[in-house]
């Protein structure tokens, strides 16, 4: 038997084609890890492709996962293990791997025809690309036929099981408890008994394919874990911690939750999920476009409810009329952008931080809305939670920002206690208060208070023209307009949000990171390897965007040398010069489309620092 | 609750130029309003932008003066949010039709339970007399001033194409015929379309001239009434029979035609055909048709989406956020 080592973290990539079901496997491969108390963080890599043309290199699909006996902050830079599936995959996927990796490939679909759809001039892939690496050439194809010859299943139904052989060959590799993945297997088909039991018969015989040859590898290895903060927890990606955070805050505030929406990649699961929960009251609109998304979810903030509606940066362009129309009636709503790349249609499958500026100013006149920026997917989670009690305690329109990387990706999410979680209290108009309420008067907080339909003595009308401040009649009084002006824009500036916190080197840091939102994990990262190799750095990560944390100031001008890292070209540096006197960072700005690398970051970030 | 009056509904200054109709179409809807009983706390108004959407503004209800042509979608958001509460949704033929034509007919095919009332003058006041999508082909305005090469639409075409349930159309200076129709579209549970032939004074007089008076629907316009003969005319001498395909104007008692050979109406029809055929007629050859003119019964949007959670609630085994947390595939870290 192959020698067994311990492993402080690995990164095991899956690829294949696009109906190779590498997203699943993936998917279990990563619960199983958690289930025993790894640290995970997850990036499933979709092709843009409708339906690419099979075992072509456009149709790759690939899924991530880097596990930890320790807390891990990104997928990984690049894999230890890379499962290719198809040429094509082994092709577009090499560039993710270390000289050190062991590959794992179907010699069964490395046939003539296969190699020829991705446009390879030999018959020997491996040798072709010159790869040195460990591979485990396995003919997968034949033996899931093989496994399933007696399950009377169709050969297309047969074929789609090979991606559970190589989740076997994997768990055989890295000793993993592969009754953990039946048991999930079974609860997904638990209505097809037949299915689960087929692909269970093939991981099984991938892992023993593994035990019995002992392949051609020297070590299977273990991920022991080390630090893991007790209590129940689930893996979950972005978008579901977004709608998980949405119905508990509605349930804390004893609120129906209202999703108006339109489907727009990478934000639709966020309408899929919460159409689910219909148990909870919770009401899903699909609407005929990205406008009505955020009107009716305008309509329903009037009417009474958490309202909230969900795009990508080109649904933002449509709605900001509508969530400008929020912004003078002062009314409570969650616009949720999971940002992609752009401009235009761009790159809707991908992730960047174009938004910024757009959910920021992206409307006529002045129209201050707070923006909150989620910084991993389970922060998704609180940023949600967060966006709705800013929305609802100051009467206002919220931006929650995440992006397709933290949406997409997973990592391990502690169960909360709703108990725990901070009171969501609007203000609703005190009944003492009829006769003389108008519908501009305010609170301590500088927020309007909410009478909503159906109360009587409380009637009034909001709309998109100017109202007086006292009376709430159209006004187009010049003193009255700047008074108003002046008040929206104070309500959202007094708002209290937590005070930006410095991680590493806080105290004698020659170089402070900045970023924001979704690029928290690679930031802390890079930050972790250039302290280990004996540098002094910090990192300063915004989640709060809209009013900034109060001691953003002081902490921007604390440190010699400050980088703005981000996926745009500069428009948090922008934000932050505009709100900090004479803030001059260094910047790095990269849109690729793709999460950070941070072999880069530590690269750049290390010039700057020697500079 | 003492009995409700229009004065419960009334607020506020009109400030529409004088003559405008919607001065009276303001009136009957008061009128209507306190008729119908729904108290003004339980009941909002709707509108987008535009000479008409100024009126919730004159109403003692919730109200909402939104913005240009999201009317519709507006107010479905609020009735599917808050079911309890009346929805009136105000619109005119630019709000409703051209940068709103879309929640127009979408509000229409879902059915949600709301009354969409469109103010029609076939023009733009507000931004000064521009052509609108209601506008006749050739018209003239300052940005037509060689005349339109557009055909309009006709309100009812659209209504019916989106597979609409209630339609009904009055002129702004009826009131009895106003107010017949704004009770009957309440009546109806589901969307309801009022076309409402409203004068612009300044921009636009005369557009609907032949029926603006009494004197001139007792001519031109017919009143339709679910189950009665389709009779008009100054004298009750006309009719409406079947033709073939179409619809002909006969003259009772010529040609041995009497009250028997004619059409009778049925709003309640599901089949719409007919109901367009009366909707589209137009001088000086037909009536315009006025009153209800397709009422329907069927699901309301509404409804079926209270309907489903109480369906999913009583068939799923989590009803809280704690619960719906253990439906998911956990591990515990001890």
């Amino acid at each position: 038997m192959a020698k067994v080592e311990d492993l402080d973290q690995v990164v095991v990539r899956f690829s294949g084609d696009s109906g190779d079901g590498m997203q699943l496997a993936g998917n279990i491969f990563s619960t199983i890890s958690a289930t025993v108390g790894n640290d995970i963080c997850t990036f499933p890599d979709y092709p843009a492709d409708i339906r690419a043309p099979q075992g072509s290199l456009t149709g790759v699909s690939g899924f991530q996962v880097h596990i930890g006996a320790n807390k891990v902050f990104t997928p990984g830079d690049k894999c230890d293990v890379l499962v290719a599936m198809n040429p094509a995959a082994l092709k577009t996927q090499y560039k993710f791997c270390k000289p050190t990796s062991c590959i794992i490939i179907d010699t069964d679909s490395f046939k003539e025809s296969d190699l020829k759809k991705a446009n390879f001039e030999t018959l020997d892939a491996i040798a072709e690309m010159g790869i040195k690496n460990d591979v485990i050439a396995a003919p997968i194809t034949q033996m899931v036929k093989d496994c399933l010859a007696d399950s009377g299943m169709d050969p297309k139904a047969v074929l789609k099981c090979r991606n559970m052989f190589a989740l076997g060959l994997v768990c055989w590799l890295f000793n993993r408890d592969t009754n953990i993945a039946f048991n999930m297997l079974k609860e997904k088909f638990a209505k097809k008994p037949g299915v689960a039991e087929s692909n269970i018969k093939v991981i099984q015989a991938g892992y023993d394919y593994g035990q019995n040859t002992h392949s051609s590898v020297e070590h299977t290895y273990t991920v022991e874990t080390k630090c893991a903060k007790k209590g129940v927890y689930m893996d979950i990606n972005g978008n579901k911690a977004t709608s998980y955070g949405l119905i508990a805050a509605a349930e804390k505030a004893g609120l129906k939750l209202y999703l108006g929406s339109y489907p727009i990649t990478p934000a639709t699961d966020v309408l899929h999920e919460l159409s689910k929960h219909k148990s909870l009251g919770v009401t899903t609109v699909q609407c005929e476009d990205e406008i009505a998304g955020c009107a009716s979810a305008v309509g329903a903030s009037f009417a009474g409810a958490l309202a909230c509606t969900s795009t990508s940066g080109p649904g933002i362009c449509l709605k900001s009329e509508a969530m400008n129309l929020a912004v003078i009636m002062e009314l409570p709503l969650v616009v949720l952008d999971v940002q992609r790349g752009g401009p235009a249609t761009g790159l809707p499958t991908k992730s960047e931080q174009t938004d910024l500026l757009q959910c920021l100013f992206g409307r006529n006149g002045e129209s201050p809305m707070p923006v909150i920026a989620a910084t991993s997917p389970t922060d998704c989670f609180d940023a949600a939670y967060m966006a709705c009690k800013i929305a609802l305690e100051h009467m206002t329109p919220v931006v929650l920002m995440t992006d397709a990387y933290v949406a997409n990706g997973s990592g391990a999410f502690r169960l909360p206690n709703l108990d725990e979680f901070p009171a969501i209290n609007p203000p609703y108009v005190p009944e003492e208060m009829k006769g003389t309420w108008t519908p501009y008067m305010r609170n301590a907080a500088g927020s309007r208070y909410w009478a909503i339909p159906g109360r009587d003595g409380f009637q009034h009308i909001l709309g998109g023209l100017e109202k007086d401040n006292a009376t709430g009649a159209i006004s187009t009084n010049p003193e009255n307009h700047n008074l108003m002006t002046h008040l929206r824009q104070e309500k959202i500036d007094k708002i209290e949000v937590p005070d930006l916190v410095v991680e590493g080197d806080e105290k004698d840091a020659e170089l402070l990171i900045v970023g924001f939102g979704g690029t928290y994990g690679h930031l802390h990262a890079a930050m972790d390897e250039m302290r280990a190799a004996g540098k002094k750095v910090a990192l300063a990560h915004f989640k709060y965007i809209n009013p900034l944390p109060k001691n953003t100031a002081s902490v921007m001008k604390k440190y010699k040398k400050v980088v703005v890292a981000e996926q745009n070209m500069g428009q948090f540096a922008g934000w932050l010069r505009m709100k900090v006197d004479g803030f001059a960072p260094y910047q790095f700005n990269e849109v690729k489309g793709q999460p950070f690398m941070v072999a880069d970051l530590v690269e750049n970030f290390t010039a700057v620092y020697n500079k | 609750m003492s009995e409700l009056t229009a004065k419960d509904f009334k607020k506020g200054q009109p400030r529409w130029c004088p003559g405008c109709g919607d001065h009276f179409f303001l009136a009957s809807l008061q009128k209507a309003m306190a008729e119908i009983g729904i108290a003004p706390c339980d009941t909002a108004v709707i509108s987008g932008i535009g000479c008409s959407s100024r009126l919730p503004h004159y109403m003692a209800t919730y109200g909402m003066n939104t913005i240009h042509g999201r009317a519709a979608a507006i107010a479905t958001g609020a009735k599917v949010a808050n079911p309890n509460l009346t929805v009136w949704q105000i619109s005119g033929d630019g709000d409703g039709l051209a940068i709103g034509g879309n929640h127009f007919i979408h509000a229409n095919r879902r059915n949600i339970d709301i009354n969409m009332i469109l103010l029609n003058n076939r023009i733009y006041g507000l931004t000064k007399g521009q052509y609108s999508p209601t506008s006749p082909r050739g018209f003239v305005s300052k940005s037509s001033p060689y005349g339109t090469v557009e055909d309009p639409f006709r309100p009812a075409e659209l209504c019916f194409g989106a597979r609409g349930h209630f339609f009904a159309r009055a002129v702004a200076t009826d009131a009895p015929g106003t107010i017949e129709i704004l009770k009957a579209a309440q009546a109806h549970k589901g969307a309801s379309v009022c076309e409402i032939l409203q004068n612009c004074v300044v921009f636009n007089d005369g557009i609907h001239e032949s029926v603006y008076s009494a004197e001139g629907r007792k001519k031109n316009a017919i009143y339709l009434k679910h189950g009665q003969p389709m009779i008009f005319g100054e004298n009750n001498e006309f009719g409406l029979m079947q033709d073939g395909f179409g619809i002909k104007v006969v003259k009772i008692g010529e040609n041995g035609i009497t009250e028997k050979d004619l059409l009778v109406h049925d709003a309640h029809c599901e089949d719409n055909t007919l109901q367009l055929k009366l909707a589209l007629m137009e001088g000086p050859d037909f009536p315009v048709a006025l009153g209800v003119i397709r009422d329907v019964e069927a699901p309301t949007y509404n409804d079926a989406v209270v309907e489903q959670i109480e369906d999913v609630k009583s068939k799923k085994k989590y009803h809280n956020f704690q619960e719906l947390l253990m439906t998911n595939d956990t591990w515990e870290v001890k």
